[in-house]
């Protein structure tokens, strides 16, 4: 079937080319960082954890949220999702490899990676990330690679996927969960250290993958012969709301525990990120433009007019998109350094060979998804001509 | 004397047992000879710990920290961002925020009070290490680091509720001024920290930063040895630690 991947027309190949650009400049400078060190990048004594970081753990959020088509789906038989489910197992398999490469990129010694295998330690809540997640990574390509080699040969998929499928839907919570105890488990580091942290993740990812979803679903009814249907677009777009509604009604919870109890320790990330602490504003623009993100797209999503209209439905996804992102990807790792254990604020700006190395995992992570979607597109309009031309004779 | 074939065959391969087989073994380290034997002086605790008494501190004396930096061959960039350091000064404010008020004695919250590694007797950096990279060492409490099997994941800088660690974001070793051949450089993408002299101790030395400190501001010892100086500190004085609501229970007693 990967064959597939490799026939497409002139729009495919240029797409194609311009991801493997981005990530030969991202390659390029990665070569850099090996031969510099972690110096290269933005990251300090003070701030030792940031953009990579950030983006593994919105990217872990991404790959769990394709239990919101993967649930309905399998076990309540909403035959809406029955096409669109594959496209959420391969999202998540591409975000599952960029998650992986983000921790790479991240070490200081990459070449020691395997030492993680080697001395298996489970009191470290990275080394069960790292169980949690290659096991994630391996039940999507499976059981996305099974069913749609099923679909080919137009039979039922084996007997022994079912029970795969029904394991992946609490995998699926477990990544975002063990994610979320890397940070809620670290004494001092108040801004983490709270109960919420890991239902606010599920909460923030099962927005913003749904919302990326159904962006997808758009491009592809653009650029190709696939209609997800609107039935499985609007089904998709309640999920989005219910989970924004729920992601901000967290987020809520958590300000108000920290302003009502006035525990400085507490409150002084809050004010980092909102209004600025002693002087220092480099995240406010960016978390304010996230809450105005957050509160258009909520209006839309939350009328039904609003929601039916697909134009505002694409403008409200990319809202929460981008909402959620600034929210986890650029405040929520960065933050909880500052101020460091010993009180001093440094701020974090990315470099540049940075921001190259981490657009180069993300084409990456497209290239991945491209690939994906093009095999799975492809079998989908082969099995319809089938059908279509055994019905007229 | 005639030798038969396989006679010679024999020698041969004694020999080779011998001569041969030997030396490799032994260069992979199975040989007896490579076995390490621990000093007979070496200083021997079962829970080692630092008292500090600030007030004994001189204003803008660093001996002590030239001294450990000198010994462990710390580099020194010349920026905060890259910055390694093992012990160093802080403002008393930025050391004990929960002490700080209104009305505190200006001189007080800004003197300068040492800062190291805690030797914490909970310590989440090596609860959260994936590698076993730092451990805490079972028979005298003090925090490791093993530097050829961090991976640099800096899981133990973010566990750190003190700041004790640094990264070494660029190869360190350029940056050292002069390099003590006892002791080894590091290399770039692994973390380091105060080792409390563990080096020393299996030399029978006390740490460089006590031995450096002409006023015995800094005292060191065992804890659980009822006769030790810094147990008779600890009862005669009242002491502060960093933050021990945390459960960490950080093995520095400040005298303040």
């Amino acid at each position: 079937m990967l064959e597939k991947a490799l026939i497409g027309d002139r729009k495919y190949w240029t797409w194609v080319g311009f991801l493997v650009l981005l990530i030969g400049v991202g390659g390029f400078y990665y070569l850099q960082q090996l031969d510099y060190g972690l110096g290269i990048t933005g990251m300090s004594r003070n701030v030792s954890w940031a953009l990579y970081i950030a983006q593994f753990t919105f990217l872990v959020g991404v790959a769990a949220s394709a239990v919101m088509v993967v649930l309905p789906y399998y076990l309540h038989h909403y035959k809406a999702f029955g096409k669109i489910t594959i496209l959420g197992e391969f999202l998540a398999v591409a975000s599952v490899f960029m998650c992986v490469t983000f921790i790479i990129v991240d070490l200081g010694q990459p070449a020691r990676a395997f030492n993680v295998l080697l001395y298996p330690t489970p009191s470290s809540i990275l080394f069960w990330d790292m169980v949690v997640l290659s096991g994630y990574l391996l039940l999507n390509i499976l059981i996305g690679w099974t069913v749609l080699a099923s679909e080919k040969k137009s039979i039922s998929p084996p007997r022994w996927v079912k029970p795969l499928i029904y394991l992946s839907i609490p995998w699926a919570i477990s990544i975002h969960t063990v994610t979320a105890f890397i940070y809620a488990g670290l004494p001092g580091r108040s801004f983490w250290l709270t109960a919420i942290m890991a239902p606010r993740f599920l909460g923030s990812a099962f927005a913003s993958g749904p919302a990326l979803l159904i962006l997808l679903c758009f491009i592809l009814r653009k650029f190709t012969r696939f209609d997800a249907g609107k039935e499985a677009i609007q089904a998709l777009a309640k999920i989005v709301t219910y989970a924004l509604i729920a992601s901000i009604f967290f987020v809520l919870m958590e300000i108000f525990t920290v302003f009502y109890s006035q525990v400085p320790e507490h409150m002084q990330y809050f004010q980092y990120l909102f209004v600025g602490l002693h002087g220092h504003y480099a995240l406010v623009p960016w978390m304010w433009a996230a809450v105005i993100l957050a509160a258009i797209a909520l209006v839309l999503l939350m009328n039904p007019r609003a929601r039916q209209n697909e134009t505002l439905l694409a403008m409200a996804c990319a809202a929460v998109f981008f909402s959620l992102w600034i929210e986890k990807g650029l405040g929520l790792v960065v933050t909880g350094f500052i101020p460091s254990p010993l009180e001093k604020i440094t701020e974090y700006y990315p470099t540049g060979p940075e921001v190259a190395i981490t657009v180069g995992v993300w084409a990456m992570g497209l290239l991945i998804l491209t690939g994906l979607y093009k095999v799975a597109l492809a079998v989908k309009a082969e099995t319809e001509e089938g059908s279509s031309r055994s019905s007229a004779t | 004397m005639k030798v038969s074939r396989r006679t010679l065959l024999k020698i041969a391969g004694i020999s080779l047992m011998g001569g041969g087989v030997r030396p490799a073994l032994e260069a992979l380290g199975a040989g007896e000879s490579s076995k390490i034997v621990a000093s007979p002086n070496r200083l021997v605790g079962k829970r080692w710990a630092m008292a500090i008494d600030t007030k004994k501190c001189p204003p803008g004396c660093h001996d002590c920290i030239d001294a450990c930096h000198r010994e462990h061959n710390v580099p020194d960039f010349g920026n905060p961002k890259d910055e390694v350091k093992w012990i160093w000064n802080e403002p008393f404010k930025d050391v004990f925020p929960a002490q700080e008020y209104r009305y505190i004695d200006e001189g007080r919250k800004e003197k300068p009070v040492l800062v190291l590694c805690n030797h914490c007797d909970n310590p989440p950096c090596v609860r959260v290490c994936p590698t076993q990279a730092t451990f805490k060492r079972k028979e005298d409490g003090i925090v490791m680091m093993d530097y050829h099997r961090c991976i640099g994941c800096r899981f133990c800088m973010a566990g750190c509720p003190y700041g004790a660690r640094s990264m070494n974001f660029r190869d360190p070793r350029p940056f050292i001024k002069k390099i003590n051949p006892q002791f080894p450089t590091r290399t770039k993408g692994v973390v380091e920290k105060c080792n409390f002299c563990e080096e020393r101790l299996a030399r029978g030395l006390i740490p460089a930063c006590v031995e450096a400190c002409k006023e015995k501001a800094l005292v060191f010892g065992d804890l659980e040895n009822p006769a030790a100086d810094i147990r008779k500190l600890l009862k005669a004085q009242l002491t502060l630690r960093r933050r021990p609501e945390l459960g960490t229970q950080p093995q520095i007693y400040y005298i303040v």
